[in-house]
């Protein structure tokens, strides 16, 4: 019961921050799910979106800011807190478009975390995991403790 | 087709705005070129920011693989017999480095076409705010081209 609640408050707490970043509500980018240290967002499909409207295909810029963001949300679950983070490198392969006007899923997992560098990997998809549109791999540097002021603890 | 409108304006105009890609919209992207190169410019807007005061990443990104598209347009017009042929370009890898913040101010985008090949073409895109041998970003991009005649394999 109390843990539903403490569940409840910390995804309330994400979609205020989420909603807090003003190119996520520019592109159209929305909080969907999250765990220990993953991270899912969505990107229901939106006009702004498009690179060529004739054939409704997403821009591959749109679909990196999606990415880039699910993996930065990732490394701050691993971190358990939002501390300020920065991309170093972030590497994505287009494996097929997405279907027109899809809604595309952006999945992160922060697979090793050092005192410094996070480390993630992550896909994206139009509806079916197995098949994904975009593989994504990259790093984020974490500025060293004693010097942050973190924004809020996720808890 | 937009790709085409894109090319027209680029083969036609020294500068103006990218307003037929609806993304390059959202970012209120601009061109200017010379003989050398096209430049795209991202005025600031509070839509591109991430981190409080900061551009995000993805923004830079984005403006970014414009960059190199507009460079890999731009390239194919000089080597192109028939102006109004023209293939449809896909990224297929982009991989981007972050060196500096983005501030609050406009960002500016060159890319360079490293080989342009009938299939794959290979680039190397550079954003800056204050300093171009500074940059705040920049990414290689490997773009297929898609020739509207195209041969299987």
């Amino acid at each position: 019961m109390s843990d539903l609640a403490a569940e409840q408050r910390q995804q309330r707490f994400i979609q205020r921050f989420l909603d807090g970043v003003p190119h996520l509500s520019a592109v159209g980018i929305n909080y969907r799910s999250h765990g220990a240290d993953w991270a899912e967002l969505e990107m229901p499909f939106a006009e702004q979106q498009l690179a060529d409207p004739d054939y409704g295909i997403i821009a591959s810029g749109a679909i990196f800011t999606l990415m880039d963001n699910a993996a930065g949300f990732s490394v701050h679950m691993a971190l358990g807190e939002f501390m300020p983070i920065a991309t170093i490198d972030l590497r994505i392969d287009y494996l097929r478009g997405p279907a027109p006007r899809a809604t595309v899923v952006g999945r992160a997992t922060c697979y090793r975390l050092t005192r410094q560098i996070a480390f993630v990997r992550g896909i994206a998809h139009d509806g079916d995991p197995d098949r994904p549109i975009a593989n994504m791999a990259g790093t984020f540097i974490i500025p060293p403790r004693a010097f942050v002021q973190s924004v809020g603890v996720a808890k | 087709m937009t790709s085409m409108a894109l090319a027209r304006a680029l083969r036609h105009e020294r500068h103006g705005r990218l307003d037929m890609l609806p993304y390059a919209r959202l970012l209120d992207l601009r061109f200017e070129q010379d003989d050398d190169e096209v430049r795209l410019i991202m005025p600031f807007s509070i839509g591109l920011v991430g981190a409080p005061g900061r551009l995000h990443g993805g923004a830079i990104a984005g403006l970014l693989e414009i960059a190199g598209l507009a460079a890999v347009i731009a390239a194919q017009a000089g080597s192109l017999a028939d102006a109004e042929r023209i293939p449809r370009l896909r990224p297929v890898t982009v991989t981007a480095d972050f060196m500096r913040e983005g501030t609050p101010v406009d960002t500016i985008a060159a890319a360079e076409v490293t080989r342009l090949g009938r299939r794959i073409i290979n680039v190397s895109s550079r954003a800056w705010q204050f300093d171009r041998g500074r940059p705040i970003a920049m990414a290689n991009i490997n773009f297929l081209a898609d020739w509207p005649d195209a041969e299987s394999g």
